[in-house]
């Protein structure tokens, strides 16, 4: 029961946290003192106690999306599991339901940026969804991969490729680490991929695409993306936490890797200028290499010799 | 002679100026090749009379003419058609004295009526306009872009301004000129020295002042302070946008530390209070003169060691090159001034064309690029703040070498039916004043051409064919001024 309760803590309160450490480490190669790491939590909770304002032009679905996209988000996450080691679904072939689950949520997100009528948030929204099409697959070779190997099609399959014991094990935990930290990057709107400080409209990906959000419904997608992006990093954090470690040691582990991940985020963040628009996509397909490259190795494991 | 050939900061006799056609004029004007200078008119009783400069810039003159509109003549044939670089000179001619310039390919309101203002557009299947401004994310001015796209890539954009008009030019011919220093350093805040000068000295050369030497020697020093500053603060605007966030920061801490030394010599940032006409209000001591040193010295270090860290940089640098070319001939056609022309292998300054004896005794070489890209704007920002500093340490020594008054009590009483034109360069261009005096020396026109007047097109050129992703890292790229253009 405590157990179940400080994941849900961790879910809902530790993305601020994961956001505020990326800013400190930001701040920190900046040679500034930054804010607190507390402030983005601080931040969504003034968002909350304001009204939204709505544009006459939106419709309905302008107003649903914030929730559906919070909603698919949460559900998305009962598949992932996180500090205790342990997804509450564990359901065969959920990394499917994960994908689309979060799908939906982007899906409404696009066509609530669309449902504006502005011409920014239009092209955002494409930027997204030329984007997302192309990780999908990579996605799903890498997991299916990884599946087939442990012969679990759950993200704890995870757990079992650092038992796969010997440099097999090592490899096809460096190539998926890549692959989920270039998707990380992606979902999570991060440099070189989008830049989450700019004002520049023109050049915004997901921020442009909540432009017209306000108030609590601003809130509530701040939120939605920080939790977004902090499963993706629990994802990571699964590849190096062994099995059969005591309970706490793994809640340790996981806050470690979280912690750690954010510095290398942030650091990423302050070494390097945002790509251009259209070399954005030889990035992306940085990670369709490396998931052909997880798939060439577990069939050569699977059925070579 | 058709033309009457003059110098930077020269009084001449309005008289003077030959009054010839305009057939005449696009004839010498292609017949001598240089470059448009100002093209503007002026009131006399009914009728309008236009007066032409053009620069020369390989010997440092000026070429002046003139011709006069009847007051039934409401029409003739535009120089644009033929000349792009009339195309804003035409537009401002026509909305002032509405002269209409016949078969001008761009006929459209510059600083007023922007209600009637009707857009190039595109039409097909996938092209997309975007509308940004006048009211932008950033805490900058106001000014509308329009861009005919097709999916990321931007075709055609179009630049309307003229939200800050505010009527500088009239302003200046009413009231007291007392204020008009304090006028001046407020008609564009980023070039404050650069326009306070300009005004100082033509009316310096209007009335016959002489300042003291001394006052000449801290005017270009803290012109120069002002270049190094606003280059370093654009450097790190350049950074900025394509989120390269260490150039941002370091580049933004090092400009304070360039406008905060102008605090200690003028009490404020941006120079203001500095210059008046008779000379300056703040002398540089010794101490101060060897902490400006020592600061120089300070930035040039920070600046040379971030430069070469960034453009070591292959993200910065993919970013940076090939991205809002414009190629020498589209500058050159377009009448480009300034950094950005200098950028794009223009080979023009002001400083050292129109024989500034303060620069040209210095000998030093322009700095200047060939390529046009966001990357030559940068990298000659780059230089222009190393060669500034150099000119800041020469002055300083010179400085030093001279003893006396740095104002004296101008002559109020202006020259009767002269004409003055005074350039200096700003850190983005050319700064143009001209003015005209009547019969009894009082002041009856006064022009002022901001370099932006002519590169605002350029902007609208570099943008077109690449990613509206880039624009905005173009735009910060040449840093165009809203105000200097709406005046």
């Amino acid at each position: 029961m405590l157990i179940t309760l400080l994941n849900i803590f961790i879910l809902l309160i530790a993305p601020f946290l994961m956001i505020g450490v990326i800013k400190k480490t930001k701040a920190f190669w900046a040679g500034r003192k930054g804010v607190s790491i507390f402030q983005p939590l601080w931040d969504c909770i003034r968002l909350m106690k304001k009204t939204s304002v709505y544009s006459k032009t939106t419709s309905w679905v302008f107003r649903v999306a914030p929730l559906i996209g919070f909603v698919s988000v949460l559900f998305a996450s009962l598949f992932v599991p996180l500090a205790n080691g342990e997804a509450v679904i564990n359901l065969q072939f959920s990394f499917i339901i994960f994908a689309y689950v979060l799908g939906l949520g982007k899906f409404f997100a696009l066509i609530s940026a669309l449902d504006t009528g502005s011409s920014f948030e239009g092209m955002g929204a494409s930027r997204e969804a030329c984007f997302s099409t192309i990780v999908e697959p990579a996605f799903f070779i890498a997991l299916a991969s990884i599946s087939a190997l442990s012969q679990n099609y759950t993200f704890e399959s995870f757990k079992y490729i650092l038992s796969e014991a010997g440099i097999y094990g090592y490899l096809l935990i460096a190539l998926m680490g890549v692959t989920l930290f270039i998707m990380l990057l992606i979902e999570g709107c991060r440099v070189p991929v989008d830049d989450p400080n700019t004002h520049l409209e023109l050049t915004m990906i997901h921020e442009v695409m909540i432009l017209d959000n306000s108030g609590i419904d601003l809130g509530i997608i701040t939120w939605t993306a920080a939790i977004k992006m902090f499963l993706f990093e629990a994802l990571i954090a699964n590849l190096l936490i062994p099995l059969g470690l005591p309970i706490i040691s793994t809640i340790a582990l996981f806050l470690t890797i979280i912690t750690i991940l954010s510095i290398i985020v942030g650091t990423v963040e302050s070494a390097i200028a945002r790509f251009r628009m259209t070399h954005i996509f030889e990035f992306i397909f940085i990670m369709s290499l490396t998931a052909l490259l997880i798939l060439a190795l577990v069939t050569y494991r699977l059925y070579g010799n | 002679m058709n033309w009457i050939i003059t110098e930077n900061n020269n009084r001449i006799n309005t008289n003077d100026i030959p009054t010839i056609s305009l057939d005449e004029i696009k004839l010498d004007f292609c017949k001598l090749n240089l470059r448009l200078l100002a093209f503007f008119g002026k009131q006399e009783y009914d009728n309008v009379r236009l007066f032409v400069v053009l620069s020369d810039d390989k010997n440092g003159k000026l070429y002046i003419t003139s011709t006069l509109f009847d007051k039934n003549v409401k029409e003739y044939e535009s120089f644009t058609q033929c000349y792009s670089q009339f195309h804003n000179f035409e537009r401002e001619f026509y909305e002032e004295f509405k002269i209409k310039p016949l078969n001008h390919p761009w006929l459209k309101p510059l600083r007023k009526n922007q209600d009637k203002y009707s857009f190039f557009e595109m039409r097909g299947d996938e092209v997309h306009q975007v509308a940004v401004g006048p009211i932008h994310a950033g805490v900058i001015e106001p000014g509308h872009f329009r861009f005919m796209c097709h999916g990321e890539k931007v075709y055609d954009l179009e630049i309307m301004l003229g939200y800050q008009h505010r009527g500088v030019e009239d302003v200046l011919l009413k009231g007291s000129s007392r204020f008009n220093n304090r006028l001046m350093e407020s008609v564009c805040g980023d070039s404050v020295i650069a326009y306070n000068m300009a005004y100082s000295q033509n009316m310096e050369t209007l009335s016959d002042t002489k300042i003291p030497i001394r006052s000449e020697i801290i005017r270009r020093i803290a012109l120069e302070m002002e270049r190094i500053a606003v280059h370093i603060g654009d450097m790190g605007a350049i950074a900025g946008d394509i989120a390269y966030q260490m150039g941002a920061s370091i580049f933004g801490v090092t400009r304070t530390l360039v406008i905060n030394t102008m605090l200690e010599i003028t009490g404020s940032r941006f120079g203001r209070g500095l210059i008046d006409v008779g000379g300056v209000n703040f002398d540089i001591d010794e101490a101060l003169s060897s902490k400006i040193v020592e600061m120089l010295e300070g930035v040039a270090k920070t600046v040379d060691r971030t430069t070469k860290v960034m453009l070591n940089s292959p993200t910065v640098i993919s970013r940076l090159e090939r991205t809002g070319v414009v190629s020498t001939e589209t500058a050159k056609a377009l009448g480009a001034v300034g950094m950005a022309a200098r950028a794009s292998g223009v080979d023009i300054d002001s400083r050292f064309d129109l024989n500034d004896k303060w620069y040209t005794s210095l000998n030093l070489v322009k700095p200047f690029k060939a390529t046009g890209d966001v990357y030559s704007r940068f990298k000659l920002r780059y230089k222009e703040i190393k060669q500034s500093m150099k000119i800041v340490k020469a002055l300083l020594t010179k400085l030093s070498e001279t003893k006396g008054d740095i104002k004296i009590e101008p002559n109020l009483k202006l020259s009767e039916n002269s004409f003055v034109i005074s350039v200096i360069e700003g850190w983005r261009g050319e700064v143009v004043h001209i003015s005209l005096t009547g019969a009894n020396g009082e002041l009856l026109r006064y022009k002022i051409k901001d370099p932006s007047f002519n590169n605002w097109y350029m902007l609208a050129m570099a943008v077109r064919n690449n990613g509206i992703s880039d624009f905005p890292l173009c735009n910060k790229s040449f840093n165009l001024s809203y105000c200097g253009n709406d005046l």
